[in-house]
This record gives structure tokens, sequence and C-alpha cells, in this order.
């Protein structure tokens, strides 16, 4: 394995945070209902396909996008739709699909792809439903299928809390994800950016026709977006796609069978359960099976499809997202803590300022719960944001671009090159509780509508 | 906890949404949560937040004060008693200081906080915790002797104009403390400079007089005190600002903290140092030819930038923009100080100065990156076209 670039990163937190996931699978939970949120696919508005009381097999489109009709959302599981549920202004918020008992599957003829050409190969994508497994940059949405990106990458480290170790997670999967590997690197001009764990590569590093490169360093050191700064800078007008490494999989497995699959192992994590561990399940599935098994520590909890900086807080009968390979359960935070502004009070809590000496203590990892630990105030503490944004990127500067609207200032200050997630220790560490994430989305929003 | 908890819960009833004072509500909620950390949890964006937020930041800066005020109580009360020749020990002098400094910093607190209260009313936002700082300041940079009344305008001037006009905390550019003191400086200039208002009641017993060590030099007199005196500060001088020994302590909270920038700190000295050395070869005049140790160690200068400069909204933004900053205010600082003797106290002045400029620098250093940016993405338009 050689390797084209080792990222070292210095700037960002380590957040040590109770919880962990044990490596090793829990039972696999049955779901009864599978679920597509055409929220998970961020600047996609659904057509849908199928009505509600309508049959469906695994892999038959179940709605497509309106901005591109080509790109077409499958379902993960064969049975029947049982709802559609709406929300304002009849926005289609969830399809719930009930599962049978037998699983019949929309085949498709992939026999020789590897004589594919590109066309041939993004018709059959599109066509089966894994075109959505492909995200681009800027703005992290789906990838267009007209264009011709500039890089493809896929990382294997993620550094958010808790997150899954995706060596474990696809450790037998070794050759669909050599054949991924294969099928992305059809798509685009230069061979795959594959970036593994500097310390730990693992079972990546077995894999061929890549371009290696090895991260280090605190979180947000797996953000994609760094390495993308790093290895094929975002220019106005430039394209990089990325995948997640379990889709990388999923897409190989896809080309073996001619069987869409929608393989998704979790990571249950968080510190109001019991034995956090792995589970092997399917896109969408639901989360209260899952749950029955990691018995909850705490009277209320929250759970987070994602990690507890990114993610999303859902009920206990949603469903996964499409992406995530994480969940976690922590406790609630609405409590009161009397003088808690005192400095070096309340050691327990989890902080990166030195006006506690929390790091001293707690080295088997912190308690953590949902409280916002004060109130949000106006911006005045400088210099913090930049200690945890390792990125060549005003991150205060960038904000407050966002906060105006000042489409040109946004683009001068490299509003194309960042995703919200970059934001996501800035939104834990700020001391006026600034929702970083929130003004980043919105300003990728205005950017999606006014620039495009 | 729990019966208090419940006490204050009953009491903040009538201010909640829809209720008659309702409009009230962010006045109960400052006394509230001085109490207590409210329970609101995340609901967007990150779901677990860092312990650290504005109070406990403002509160770190009053506890870094605290010594550089108790030295300024102590050291008001000893400059008095050694002019009067009356024997005393720590507690008359410090006794002294208080019975003197205390009420200004209540007149401080009363008419600033009486502003800010009424402006989150107004304006119907949580009162900001910046001002616990600021007012503290305002009577700490003050020579003892002046009317309470004056302190009282000046904080209203301050908070008035330099920060609520400019939309409130985090908005303004001037830091609101020393803006309190300028508009002192250059409204009642008789209780603010000469040498019958540094030490107290110089101005009503005729055995008390006294110069700070500025202004001696600035008038060419001799200077009658050692460096060891200067350093740990039984000097007359402002309440707070003769002693460095006690506004290191400070400044070490701060840098340990990380609420005070270490570049504008340094970058203050090596910038009050370097100018000092270069009118020490000069050293046309006494202020010139005074040692540039000495300049770091008397009058405002180690308060200032420990304290003043370091203010993160009126200061500069960026990291590197902060060096600049530091280094500026420091050269800045001694050169006042040496080329005006009507204004021995350079630091205010130079602060004032450089807050003007700390966007402007900022500007520069952000488009150090957005030229980065353009030029990297005008070689790849070259390359394609190529």
């Amino acid at each position: 394995m050689e390797i084209i670039k080792k990222i070292q990163i210095r700037r960002g937190a380590q957040l040590n945070i109770k919880g962990g996931a044990e490596k090793i699978f829990g039972r696999t939970p049955s779901s009864s209902t599978f679920a597509l949120k055409p929220d998970d696919f961020f600047g996609t508005i659904p057509k849908l396909l199928k009505k509600e009381g309508e049959k469906i097999k695994t892999g038959e489109p179940l709605f497509y996008s309106k901005k591109d009709p080509r790109i077409q959302f499958v379902s993960p599981v064969t049975g029947l739709i049982q709802t559609i549920q709406r929300g304002a202004r009849r926005k289609i918020e969830k399809i719930i699909i009930s599962s049978a008992s037998t699983e019949e599957f929309v085949k498709h003829e992939v026999l020789n792809w590897q004589q594919f050409d590109r066309d041939q190969i993004k018709t059959i994508l599109l066509e089966s439903g894994n075109w959505p497994f492909i995200h681009q940059r800027p703005y992290g949405t789906l990838a267009n299928p007209s264009d011709t990106p500039k890089a493809i990458f896929v990382s294997t480290h993620r550094t958010s809390p808790l997150s899954p170790d995706f060596d474990f997670i696809l450790k037998e999967e070794t050759t669909s994800f050599q054949d991924g590997i294969e099928v992305l690197n059809k798509l685009v001009d230069q061979k795959v950016f594959l970036g593994t764990d500097a310390s730990f590569p693992g079972i990546f590093q077995t894999i061929k026709e890549v371009q290696h490169y090895s991260i280090s360093g605190p979180h947000p050191a797996g953000n994609l977006s760094i390495h993308i700064q790093e290895l094929a800078p975002l220019n106005m007008g430039d394209r990089v796609w990325t995948v997640n490494p379990e889709d990388v999989v999923n897409i190989g497995r896809f080309f073996k069978s001619g069987k869409f699959s929608p393989k998704r192992t979790i990571a249950v994590t968080g510190n109001a359960i019991e034995q956090a561990r792995y589970v092997r399940t399917k896109i969408g599935a639901e989360i209260h099976p899952i749950l029955k098994d990691f018995n909850p520590v705490s009277s209320q909890y929250r759970i987070i499809n994602g990690d507890v900086l990114t993610g999303t807080a859902v009920s206990e009968q949603a469903h996964l997202g499409y992406y995530n390979n994480q969940i976690t359960i922590i406790p609630e935070g609405n409590k009161f803590r009397m003088f808690g502004w005192l400095p070096f009070k309340d050691n327990g809590i989890l902080s990166l300022s030195n006006t506690s000496f929390s790091r001293l203590f707690n080295k088997n990892g912190f308690d953590v719960d949902t409280n916002l630990n004060g109130e949000e105030r106006a911006l005045v503490v400088t210099g913090e944001m930049e200690k945890v944004f390792p990125m060549d990127i005003f991150p205060m500067q960038l904000l407050k671009a966002c906060m105006i609207e000042d489409i040109e200032k946004m683009e001068a200050l490299g509003i194309y090159e960042v995703v919200p997630e970059d934001f996501g220790l800035i939104d834990y560490a700020n001391t006026s509780k600034i929702e970083a994430q929130e003004i980043i989305q919105q300003g990728i929003e205005l950017m999606i509508n006014e620039v495009g | 906890m729990n019966a208090l908890r419940k006490r204050l819960d009953s009491l903040k009833r009538p201010f909640e949404k829809g209720q008659k004072l309702e409009k009230f509500a962010p006045a109960i909620n400052a006394f509230d949560t001085f109490l207590f950390v409210p329970n609101h949890t995340t609901k967007k964006g990150a779901h677990i937040r860092d312990a650290v937020d504005l109070k406990r930041t403002m509160v770190t800066v009053i506890i870094a004060l605290l010594p550089a005020l108790i030295y300024g109580i102590y050291n008001t009360g000893y400059q008095y008693y050694i002019q009067t020749a009356e024997p005393f020990t720590f507690m008359d002098a410090f006794i002294h200081g208080a019975w003197k400094i205390v009420p200004m910093i209540i007149v401080s607190y009363v008419v600033g906080l009486s502003i800010e209260f009424g402006f989150a009313v107004y304006r119907g936002h949580e009162v900001n915790e910046g001002y616990l700082v600021t007012g503290l300041l305002i009577p700490m940079i003050m020579p003892v002797d002046i009317p309470l009344w004056m302190v009282g305008i000046s904080t209203a001037f301050a908070v008035l104009i330099a920060k609520e006009a400019f939309g409130g905390t985090g908005m303004n550019i001037l830091n609101p403390a020393l803006t309190a003191r300028a508009f002192a400086f250059f409204a009642y200039p008789t209780y603010m400079s000469g040498n019958k208002v540094w030490v107290s009641e110089a101005s009503s017993v005729d055995a008390i007089s006294g110069e700070t060590i500025l202004g001696s030099l600035a008038a060419g007199q001799d200077v009658k005190y050692s460096m060891l005196e200067m350093f740990q500060g039984s000097i007359p001088g402002s309440i707070a600002e003769t002693s460095t020994l006690w506004v290191a302590v400070g400044a070490l909270i701060l840098i340990f903290t990380g609420i005070g920038s270490w570049r504008i700190i340094t970058g203050g000295i090596i910038g009050a140092a370097v100018m000092g050395m270069l009118f020490n070869l000069w050293g046309a005049n006494a202020l010139m030819s005074f040692s540039w140790m000495n300049h770091l160690v008397v009058g405002g200068f180690a308060f200032g930038i420990v304290f003043m400069a370091t203010d993160p909204v009126s200061a500069a933004q960026t990291n590197k923009g902060k060096w600049i900053y530091g280094i500026l205010v420091g050269i800045f600082c001694i050169m006042i100080r040496v080329f005006n003797p009507a204004y021995p106290e350079g630091v205010m002045l130079a602060i004032l100065l450089m807050n003007v400029f700390a966007p402007t620098i900022d500007h520069y250093v952000v488009n150090a990156n957005i030229s980065k940016r353009k030029k990297r993405w005008i070689s790849a338009q070259e390359l394609k076209t190529a």
C-alpha cells in the first residue's frame, strides 16, 4: 500500500464520551416496518411512484427526484406500502413499508460489468437505485449524474464521538468493497481516494486500484471536507463525489448479484444504554426492536440517528436514517444546576475550556446529557472556534457572512468547501451557544437557491 | 435546593409567555439564571454542549480582576496614611480604601445594569453578562477621589453611546470601560489629572499631594520610587492600575483559562518594550530616557494590556490580527506617553485607537485567505484552458 498523503490534524478535539460500542455483534433485530425519509436526501423533492397499499419488491422504485427524474429511490425490502406520512403543505415526510415474509427482488443485468463504459455504469446505478449512495461537494447534496467529478473520496476513518469502526463492520466484505471501488473508478478520471486510519489501516490496506491517504489527529480529522481541501481543493464550479464505506460495499454487492443491497451495520452507542455494541440490519429499519436488547439506563433519554454532534433526534417509533451507521442514546439533561456558572465547579461535565478541570479527571470518559449548559448569547469570545476547526477557513467570519446572507462573501470565505458537520465541534464548544451547523445549513440552502 | 427552585418557579409564573408581565421576563431571568443554570436542552445542532457559557467566562474575568482590585483598595489607604504620617495597619488602609471604592463600584453597577436591563426588556433579549466585567473595570481605572456622580455619568455615557448605540453586547467598536474613562478624562480634566487627584483626600488635605510617575516625568520632576515599588504598586495612580505584580497574577489566570488572549498580551509587551528601547537610545527628554523596563511597570500599561486590550469584542478577532493589534497597542502606548506631555497616560488612547483599527487589521488578515482561494481558482482555470 502506497500512501500518497498523510493528513495530520492538530486543531480539534476528541470528545471522550462513555458508551462506545464494543466490537461484537448483537442479535439482528427483526423489524416489521421499514421507512424512507425524503429529508435524508438533502435538496431532493420526491415524486411518488407508488400509492398506499400497493405491493413493492426489494429494489423497486418508490419515488424519484423532481429535479432529476433519473435519480430513483428504491425500496430496501419487499412488502406493502403501509402509510405515506405527510407534514405541512402535504410535504412527504416518511414512507413506511411493512415487510413481507418472503423477499422478491428486482434483478438487473450486471454480467460483465467490468466491460461497461462510464455511461452504462451511470445508467445502471441510476436505474437500480444505487445512485443515492453518491453525494457531491459542494453542498453535500446527491451527486448530479451529468457531472464527471474531479475526484471521488471514500473515508474509512471516522473521528466523531463514539464513531463506528469500519474495519470491524466490513471485515468480511473486502471483495465487495474492492468491486465497489472499481465501479466508482469508472465514474472518474483518476482513481478513487481512500482514506484510512494512520495508526490502523486494517483491511483497507489490501484494497487496490485506489489512491491511499492516511488520517491522524483529533476530530474533525475524519471529516471529508478536510481531506478534500488537502487533496483536491474545491474551486468554484468543481465537483467532488463522496461515498460512505458501507455503501461502497452495497454497490459492490449489487454488481455481484444484480440485486439492490440495503445492508446497514449500526453501532448502537451512548451512555444511556447498557452494553453498547453493533447490530446488522437494513436501511430504514425500525429503531425500537434494536433498543429492546439495550436496556436504557435512564428514564428520560434521547435517541439520535447519527452521532452526538451531527445526528438528528428521533422518537422511539422512528426508523433509521438512510446513511447513518450509528445511533446514539444519551440521557436528557432537562435539570437545573445551582450556581453552574462558577468556574471550576461541575468538573464532571466535559469541557474543552480551561475554566473547568474536567479534563484532569474522568479519564475513563464522561457521562454526557443534552443540557445546553447555559443560554444563547451574542458572539463575544473570539479564537475558540479556530481551536477546533483545522481547515484553512475563518469559521467565525464565514458564519457571520452566512448570517447576513452575503453570498459574495460566503463564496470568498469558502462556503463551497464545508458542510454543516464540519461545524459540529463549534456547536459544541462555543461559549455563546451559537447554532453554527444550522447557520451553515441555511447558508448552503441559500447558495443552492441563488447560485445553484 | 428543590424548595428554592419551586419558589423561583412560582415567582416566575407571571413572567411566562402570554402572562401579564411577559415583557419583563429578561429581568427576572437574569436573576434566576444566576442562581441556576437553566434546564434548557439542545433543540438543534449538536446534542451535547460544553460546560462553558458567557456567565462562566465573565465570572472568570472578575476573578482575575480581584487581586488587582484588593491591592488597589489597600494602596488607596496606604498612600493616604503614609502622606499623613499617621500610624496604620493593613486593615486601616484597606478600610479607608474600601470606604472610597465600594460606593464607586455600586454606582457603576447600578447605573450600568439599569440601562442594560432596560435595553434587554425593550429589545426583548436576555441580559448579557458583559457588563459584570465592564461595571467593575470602570471604577478600577478612575482616580480615587472622583465624585460619584461623575462615575455615574461616565458609566451611562459608556453604556449608551459606546455599547447600546451599536447594538449591545458583541457589537461595540470601542471598549466600554475605556470609553467611560476617556469621557471623564475629557469632560472633567481637573478631576482626572494633576497632582491633587491620585491620592485619597489630596484635594481637601493640604499635606497630601501626589503625582503619578508619568505625570512627574512629563513635568520634568525626579521620580522618587524604586522599580520594586513600581512593580508591586505602592505608588499613586488610578485605583487598580498601579500594581503590575497583581495584574500579572490576573494575566496568568486569564491566560491559563484561555479567556484572555496571550497573543495580545505578549504582543503588547513586545511592542512596548521595543518602542521603549528605541526611545532609550534616542534619549532626548526625561520620558525618553526613562528605562524601557520601567515603562512596562508604571502607569496603566500592564492593566490596560491585560484587561482592556484583550476585550474580545473590541480587539482584533483573528489570531494573526491579535498579534498585530497587541504589538501596535504597545508601540502607541509608549509613543503617546513620550511625545505628548499633556497625556502622559498613553495606554487608554492607544487601546481606543487600536479598537478603531482592529476591524481593519482583521480585514487584511481575512483578505489574505480570500485572495489565496481566488488564486487557487484562477490557476485551476488556467490549467483547464491550457
